[in-house]
């Protein structure tokens, strides 16, 4: 008896992790799966359970304010990720696979500004200078809000990228070289094609920041251009109807979507380079 | 007039170095204009007058700076501290402490038992605490509301279970700001102690136990010594954002209970004191830079292994 016990003694463990670390993983989905639950109420109430239905996706389907919203989201979100994924994917190349030079730390930190500043503070910060721009111009389309967006998911789109880079050595460029490639061709044909998947996550990390921003779109955004985290921030002074658990599910669900893909997208090196 | 092989290798590296520098133009300059230098604009806005309808006026002035510290009495001009802008300092920052020992507290064992199941098996949990950290947090505050509102789902189960008899008011109090703010800020606790204990070597809690260390020593004088970077990172990065945060108090605190995000915002929107906004800014970004430094001390150092 006292053998076996000796055996299971197992110096990983720790009494009561496991069960905090459970309440964790339902804490974190409690209130997402109550929210995905009361959208398919039948009741105008998100309190009261009053039966299965879809009328509130139907009715936020037919609301042409969350229709108008959510294109514009994804308008801003597509454009800000292929213009940040774009820049992070250059400045990847610039800052990966080089012994230090003089100005790289600058770049480190100028790519870093993004996440450190509070989002807060960005947002007024823009606040004032597209207000004065706005001004001197004339123009209040929707560029303000693709730059904002493409400046701060810049970061986002530049670690995955970065991270791919790191892993891959320089020894297939120098052959393509070796082989009179025009450096052109030699990231053309070479670096480009074994640095797409790091690209491919860096967008979607970057689609998927855009589409959530509340704070900075909320100071930026001119009169009319809601987007969808905007429009529900108006709507949840208001009283509430399960309309916003519809649009909230929809919204959930993509991107649930895009991180499950990125996901695997970033799993893969793994597997092919041991 | 041959040229030496160092002479080439030279003139090969300044042009690798020119050629970085363009490849790395576009970010710099779409990162200068929209987010670093705007932060420009926002000390000079601190120091210049308020105009009548928002905006400035362009006159240098420091009442913006001074209205951060202190308030004028409007009808004596007699100066006193501005208690109601350190108490919102104070607040937050309490709030933004106490949501970080809260992720502690929840953080660490969750970030422990996924370190140590089976290899293959840990990137599907790190994937499971990483979801709700990518969905809107507009739509996580509302799922919150949900959750603790006056007919929500915990005051209805526990009516139903008999525990109270009337509905609690949990929405728009500081016990709601704090459970969204460590729910909202959970994830970004147990990815860098994540990162930590995953490189814990086990060896030397063997080594405690056989020396016949209780689970409670091996806990406190070895695992989490151990891992005290990631302990330093993890809070950091919560007690950073969770400090300036806005969109929590606004939904969960229903506008009275205040945090210096929504001061901010309350200077720029109806209390059109643009210069007092701009300087309550450039506080927060200064506190922020504490903090940071405070990690790049206790943290860049002996762990840097994570910008390696």
């Amino acid at each position: 008896m006292a053998r076996n016990a000796a055996r299971t003694f197992s110096i990983k463990r720790q009494p009561g992790f496991a069960t905090i670390a459970m309440l964790c993983f339902f804490i974190l989905y409690l209130p997402i799966a109550t929210l995905v639950v009361y959208a398919f109420n039948e009741g105008t109430s998100i309190a009261t359970w009053e039966g299965l239905s879809l009328r509130w996706f139907a009715s936020a389907w037919q609301n042409q304010q969350v229709i108008d919203a959510s294109i514009r989201s994804l308008q801003i979100a597509s454009v800000a990720a292929v213009i940040a994924t774009a820049c992070a994917t250059l400045a990847a190349l610039a800052t990966t696979r080089t012994a230090p030079y003089r100005g790289l730390t600058f770049k480190y930190s100028m790519l870093n500004i993004p996440l450190l500043v509070p989002e807060i503070v960005t947002a007024v910060a823009l606040l004032i200078l597209f207000s004065r721009i706005k001004v001197w111009t004339g123009y209040s389309g929707l560029g303000y809000l693709i730059t904002a967006h493409a400046a701060f998911c810049v970061p986002f789109a530049y670690l995955p990228i970065r991270a791919r880079l790191e892993n891959m050595d320089l020894s297939l460029e120098r052959a393509a070289a070796d082989l009179y490639a025009t450096p052109y061709k030699t990231f053309r044909y070479v670096t480009l094609p074994l640095l797409w998947p790091g690209i491919l996550a860096g967008l979607m990390l970057a689609f998927v920041i855009s589409l959530d921003d509340v704070v900075i779109t909320e100071f930026v955004k001119s009169g009319g251009q809601d987007t969808l985290p905007t429009y529900m921030l108006g709507q949840l002074r208001r009283v509430v109807t399960p309309e916003m658990n519809a649009i909230s599910t929809v919204f959930l669900m993509l991107s649930f979507a895009i991180v499950t893909v990125f996901f695997f997208i970033s799993r893969t090196p793994q597997k092919d380079e041991p | 007039m041959s040229v030496s092989p160092a002479e080439v290798s030279e003139t090969l590296r300044r042009k690798d170095i020119r050629d970085r520098w363009f490849l790395s133009a576009p970010a710099l300059v779409l990162i200068g204009v929209a987010s670093a230098g705007p932060l420009l604009i926002v000390v000079l806005y601190s120091f210049l007058a308020p105009g009548s309808y928002g905006d400035v006026k362009w006159a240098f002035s420091t009442d913006g700076w001074f209205n951060v510290f202190f308030s004028r009495d409007i009808f004596d001009d007699t100066v006193s501290l501005a208690e109601a802008h350190f108490s919102i300092f104070w607040r937050s920052t309490r709030v933004a402490l106490a949501t970080t020992v809260l992720c502690l507290i929840l953080g660490f064992p969750t970030a422990y038992f996924i370190a140590t199941r089976p290899p293959h098996n840990r990137s599907i949990w790190l994937f499971v605490i990483t979801i709700p950290f990518w969905t809107n947090m507009l739509i996580r505050a509302f799922a919150i509301q949900e959750v603790i509102r006056t007919e929500g789902l915990v005051n209805t189960l526990l009516i139903k279970l008999g525990i109270i008899s009337a509905p609690i008011q949990m929405l728009f109090t500081d016990f709601a700001i704090l459970l969204g703010m460590t729910y909202v800020h959970l994830p970004l606790m147990v990815l860098p102690l994540y990162a930590s204990l995953e490189k814990l070597d086990f060896r030397l809690v063997e080594a405690a136990y056989d020396l016949y260390a209780s689970r409670l020593n091996v806990l406190t004088k070895v695992i989490v010594p151990l891992v005290k970077p990631g302990l330093i990172a993890g809070s950091i990065l919560v007690f950073i954002p969770a400090l300036s945060s806005y969109v929590i108090p606004r939904v969960l605190g229903g506008g009275k209970n205040l945090m210096i995000g929504n001061l901010i915002e309350l200077q720029f929107g109806q209390g059109r004191n643009w210069p007092l906004g701009a300087a309550l800014s450039v506080t927060l970004v200064a506190i922020v830079l504490v903090a940071l430094l405070f990690y790049v001390r206790n943290v860049g150092k002996t762990g840097g292994g994570a910008h390696g």
